[in-house]
Order: structure tokens, then C-alpha cells, then sequence
């Protein structure tokens, strides 16, 4: 079973302490603050900014709900980048996080597009720009590793209210739903339980999803399948397509050669 | 033939124009590699794909789509009366690619590891199925023009060439089939972000045949400029039976697209007067059916209406990729989009440079003589 979050948005205090967190991590370079009409800053992810938390109020009647909700790259059990990616730059790990390795990344940002969350984000400032996003604190090559040495992610271990949860991802499913079960005040809908197809991040909260931008109209079917299907039928149809032109080129080359000889003979007879 | 060993290029105004154009073109084309993407383009994180690749890449590869569906028709199904246009046509498409591959290049970031995908395989990508057939075929079109050239330079090549052309031309037929529906297969993935006027399973089959019935319109067009710049005719018959071909597919492509609209319960968008309805109706109004009530009646016995044919029929394809890329994305990607002066610089450049590189060929190979052979045999 693959690793996963599981995001209490009733818990979160609008910290920001898993963004620093994220940022110190991953040597992150700071982004310029800008003041928008939310206290989220910045009021988007970037090129350098992995994770970063929406602000948002909820006015219901009289009640008025401060709200935040981290958002960051939800690893997706059947990612629509990794398939997307004609070079292999993002690869799904057993452990669950799709990591994305810049030496072989070409820079097409074809899974910015495929992405049906809109997570990753390219540098767009540099001459030579990557891709970049959450890697779930997974690092093949050691450095920025915290997953294979049994810790939490950097913005895990940093939440200062138990908002976040690390765990396993079924054990953190029945958890989210005895939660939801067992408090009226909770929507009744986790999200990314089966959100294109299922995510390693999961999501509950007392207030719509909606409210901070979160696509409530994915499709529940894993992305990858759409164009694999496709992909699937390729083979097939460049043999036999490739055996019909053959097959036409010889018939009507021969047809035509019939149709000259007889035309010839005919002012001889 | 004559085969005569100088090279002829006449300077005109207008061949002044286009290669200033071309000029500042690739002053751009420096800066932008030097100095990357984000300098270069207007592009952002709502906005990764733009101009370069919606004109210069979707829209370029389908106008160029006129090489493989005459290669087709002339020489894969032998249909001899049609052979006075294949080897225009075909270099108009050889050129197409050329500049296709441009425009790609420029558009990724990591210009220098563009050759990653061919040892990296990222084969359940639709994008490596495009990359490998756009590749390969540029490659087969090249050594299919070499035929041509080498009835002028490198001659004792020209008889292995010329055995080897059957091969070629049915791998070339067979690439553009597979790569011009990924080019729609692309989209696939935009499941909930394209507008459903646009998004369906069938989008690889609808850019395949739309491709393929683009490509006798870019003929006409074609042969009508070229008939201006070089006074010879290709007789109407010809067109006006090729043009034949291209409105049946027309037919079959719009019977599919309103029985898939009402499958999915995507009509309703058509007349909704919304931005996309509008736009899906003059891509489908001015670009398919016009062109086909134009085709089948005498309208299609005249050479303007054969040019009108052609322009509506290019028209609407530009405009369907368009819709895809553009129209289509807008309000899932949100977010604000509008090329650059750089972007505008790049793709009028390249289109230049084709327009550069066709009449140099055309002045120098053996494009157009078969034409006046062929016309001195039938008229």
C-alpha cells in the first residue's frame, strides 16, 4: 500500500508552516510577496513555491468560517503527467509519490496541460526551465529524501495542529470516513478518494471543496486510461494499415499496367 | 528534362519583404534561445502552450497533411490524372514539416536534450507517438524529395532512389495516418478541461480526416498562387475531381461530428450563443459546409470557386485547431493568454521562410515541368 496525507481543512490554522517548511526542505529559493485580497501569499503555487496555503472566507447567514487548505501536487494513484510525459521525466513510485527527474525532461509542459489539478509549474524566468513540483519529500538520489528514512514530509512534521496526517492510504481512508461519520459538521466527501482515479493526498472538510478552487467535476476515471486505450490500438492499426497500402499500391499498380497493355494492343489488332 | 546546373533566383519586392521578415525572424529565434521561453513568449503557468505550438505545430502539421493524402491518391491508389500536383504538393508538405520541427524546437525548454524521448521512452505518451512520426516522416520526406533532386544534383543517385521510392512512400502515408490523429489524441487527456463541443473519444478520427480533407484545398489555394507566379494551370478537371475526394470526406466527417455532438449531449452548446458556440458554429458554417455545398454544385466549375473552396476549407481547419487550443482551454485554464510580438515575429518568419524555400525549389527543380508535359497530353 502506497503512502499518503490525509488534510483536516476544519483543523488548519492558516499557519503557513508547512509552506517555510517546504521551502527550507527543498532549498527552495523565496518568492517575492505581493498583498492580494486574501491572506494567502503567494496567492499561487510556482516555479519555486511546491506548496503554498488559500485563504478563504465562508459566509453562511450570520456565520462567517475562515478557512485554509494547503495545496500542493496530489500524487495521484494514475497520474495524467506520467503518462503524458513522452520522455519519462515523471514516473510513479511504488512508494507513491510521481517524482520528476530533470535530466531527462525536455521542457514540452505537456503535463501542465495533462494535469487535471493544474500542479505543475515551470521556471519560467530561466533560460533553460524545468518543471517543478511536490515530490512528497521522495528524492531517488538521497539529498532531499525523507520518505525512505521513515519521516514524515517536511510540511507533515511541521503542522503545528494534527491538520495533516502520513500514513498508509487505506488506514487513512477509513479514518477520514469514521471522521466524517461520526461529526454532522463535515462534508461527506473526501476528496481525492476517487477524484481522477484516486490520490495519495486526501481531503475533508466543513466547508464546500469548491471554496478554495478544487475541481469537484474530475472524472473518477484515472486519466492515463483515456489516452492509453488509445495508445493501445496503435500497433494494431500501423500493421494492418501499413499491410492495406501494400496491398493497394501492388493491386492498382497492376491494374493500371493491364489497363496500358490492353489500350496499347487494341490500334495493333 | 533539361537539366541545367545554374541556380536561378529572382529578386522581387515582395521576395525583399520576405526576407526581411525571415530576417528578424531569426534575430528572434537567437534571443529566444539565449535568453529562454519566459523572455521570449507570453506564455505562463495558466497558458504552457501557445502560438508556436497551436499555429506552428497543430495547425502547420495538418495544412502539410496535402502530402500524404496526394501520395495517396497518385501513388499508393495509382490514380494517374491526379499526378500533375503530387510533387507540388508534396513539397509544400515536405516544407510544412520542416518548419514544424522548428516551431517544436523552439517551444521546449530544454532545447538542447530534444533527442531525449528516442532513448527515453515515454511510449504510453501520445506525445511520443507524434515526436517519433513527425521525426521520422520529415526524414522520409526528405529522401522522398531527393527523387526530385537528384535529377539535378548527385546524379547517380537518382536510380537507387527511385527504387527505393515505393517503400518510402508507403511508410510515408502510414506515419502522417498514425500522427496527424495524435494530434488530436493530445487532447484526450483535457477530459473536463476542453469544452465539450470540442472533447470527445473521436477527436483522433476527426483531426485525422480533417487533415486529410485539407489537403486538396491547400492544393487549390496553392496552385492558384503558383499559377499567378509562374503561368501554368493545372486543368480544372483535375482540381475539380481532387476537390471531389476532399468533399466526400467532408460529408463523412460532418455526419460524425453532429452524431457525436447528440451522443454526448454536447448540442446543446452548438446554439447556446456562449463565446465557444459561436466559434464552433462559424469553424463548422463557413469551414465544412459551405465548402461542401460548394463542391457539389457548379460553383466547383469555375477557379474561383475552387479558391473559395480551398480558403474556406484552410479556414476552418486553422480555426478548429484553434478552438482546441485556444477557445476551447480558456475557461478551464482561466488566466490571460495573447502572443507576444516575438511569438507573432516567429511564426510569420518560418511561414516566410517556407514561401522563401518553395519558390527557390520550384525555380530550380523539376516541380512544376510535369505540368506543362501533362497539360500538352490531356488538352
Amino acid at each position: 500500500m502506497s503512502k499518503a496525507v490525509l488534510v483536516d481543512i476544519s483543523k488548519c490554522i492558516g499557519c503557513k508552516g508547512c509552506q517555510v517548511a517546504c521551502k527550507q526542505w527543498n532549498d527552495l529559493p523565496a518568492a517575492k510577496t505581493s498583498f492580494s485580497n486574501d491572506l494567502g501569499n503567494p496567492s499561487d503555487g510556482s516555479g519555486y513555491t511546491w506548496t503554498h496555503v488559500r485563504f478563504r472566507t465562508v459566509e453562511n447567514g450570520d456565520e462567517v468560517k475562515y478557512r485554509f487548505a494547503k495545496h500542493q501536487c496530489f500524487h495521484c494513484l494514475e497520474p495524467a503527467c506520467v503518462s503524458a510525459c513522452f520522455a519519462r521525466a515523471l514516473q510513479k513510485s511504488p512508494e507513491g509519490p510521481v517524482v520528476y527527474y530533470p535530466h531527462l525532461c525536455v521542457g514540452c509542459r505537456y503535463c501542465m496541460l495533462a494535469c487535471p489539478f493544474s500542479v505543475p509549474k515551470y521556471e519560467w524566468e530561466k533560460t533553460f526551465p524545468l518543471i517543478s513540483k511536490c515530490q512528497f519529500c521522495f528524492d531517488p538520489d538521497g539529498k532531499y529524501d525523507r520518505m525512505r528514512h521513515g519521516m514524515k514530509p517536511a510540511c507533515v512534521s511541521t503542522c503545528p495542529t494534527g491538520a495533516l496526517q502520513y500514513g498508509e492510504r487505506g488506514e487513512l481512508l477509513v479514518q477520514a470516513w469514521n471522521k466524517i461519520n461520526s461529526n454532522t459538521k463535515y462534508v461527506k466527501h473526501v476528496y481525492g478518494e476517487k477524484e481522477a482515479g484516486g490520490t495519495s493526498w486526501l481531503y475533508i472538510s466543513d466547508v464546500p471543496f469548491e471554496t478554495f478552487g478544487f475541481r469537484t467535476d474530475v472524472t473518477t476515471r484515472p486519466l492515463p486510461e483515456y489516452t492509453e486505450s488509445y495508445m493501445r490500438m496503435t500497433p494494431v492499426v500501423a500493421l494492418s494499415w501499413g499491410a492495406l497500402l501494400t496491398g493497394m499500391f501492388l493491386y492498382t499498380k497492376r491494374r493500371n499496367e493491364i489497363a496500358r497493355e490492353q489500350h496499347d494492343q487494341k490500334p495493333g489488332l | 528534362m533539361t537539366a541545367k546546373k545554374n541556380w536561378t533566383f529572382k529578386m522581387t519586392p515582395v521576395r525583399k519583404v520576405l526576407i526581411g521578415l525571415a530576417a528578424i525572424c531569426l534575430v528572434v529565434v537567437g534571443y529566444r534561445l539565449a535568453f529562454g521561453l519566459g523572455n521570449a513568449t507570453n506564455l505562463n503557468d495558466q497558458w504552457p502552450w501557445g502560438l508556436w505550438i497551436g499555429f506552428d505545430v497543430l495547425t502547420g502539421v495538418a495544412l502539410a497533411g496535402g502530402g500524404y493524402s496526394t501520395a495517396l491518391i497518385v501513388h499508393i491508389l495509382h490514380r494517374d490524372q491526379f499526378k500533375p500536383i503530387a510533387r507540388s504538393a508534396m513539397l509544400t508538405s515536405l516544407l510544412g514539416y520542416l518548419l514544424v520541427m522548428g516551431g517544436l524546437f523552439l517551444d521546449i525548454g530544454q532545447w538542447f536534450n530534444f533527442w531525449r524521448p528516442f532513448v527515453s521512452w515515454g511510449y504510453h505518451s501520445v506525445l511520443f507517438e507524434v515526436f517519433w512520426c513527425v521525426s521520422l516522416y520529415t526524414l522520409i520526406q526528405v529522401l522522398e524529395f531527393s527523387e526530385i533532386a537528384t535529377e539535378k544534383i548527385m546524379k547517380p543517385w537518382h536510380c537507387k532512389i527511385k527504387k527505393l521510392m515505393p517503400v518510402l512512400l508507403i511508410i510515408g502515408v502510414l506515419l502522417p495516418t498514425l500522427h496527424q490523429s495524435s494530434l488530436g489524441g493530445l487532447y484526450l487527456i483535457e477530459v473536463g478541461k476542453l469544452h465539450p463541443l470540442w472533447w470527445s473519444m473521436l477527436l483522433p478520427p476527426f483531426f485525422l480526416m480533417s487533415s486529410f480533407f485539407v489537403g486538396p484545398a491547400m492544393i487549390s489555394v496553392e496552385t492558384s498562387l503558383a499559377g499567378k507566379a509562374y503561368n501554368h494551370q493545372v486543368p480544372l478537371s483535375v482540381m475539380r475531381g481532387l476537390i471531389k475526394i476532399s468533399g466526400t470526406m467532408m460529408l463523412i466527417y460532418l455526419a460524425l461530428k453532429i452524431g457525436d455532438l447528440i451522443y454526448r449531449d454536447a448540442f446543446k452548446w452548438v446554439f447556446s450563443g456562449t463565446l465557444e458556440g459561436n466559434m464552433f458554429l462559424l469553424e463548422i458554417v463557413a469551414g465544412v459546409i459551405i465548402p461542401i455545398i460548394i463542391c457539389f454544385s457548379s460553383l466547383s466549375s469555375t477557379r474561383k470557386g475552387l479558391v473559395t473552396f480551398g480558403a474556406l476549407t484552410v479556414f476552418g481547419v486553422i480555426l478548429n485547431r484553434m478552438n482546441v487550443v485556444f477557445t476551447g482551454m480558456s475557461k478551464s485554464l482561466g488566466g490571460n493568454y495573447f502572443p507576444s510580438m516575438m511569438e507573432w515575429v516567429v511564426s510569420i518568419g518560418l511561414v516566410s521562410i517556407g514561401v522563401l524555400a518553395y519558390m527557390f525549389i520550384v525555380e530550380n527543380f523539376g516541380i512544376l515541368e510535369k505540368h506543362h508535359d501533362h497539360q500538352v497530353l490531356t488538352n
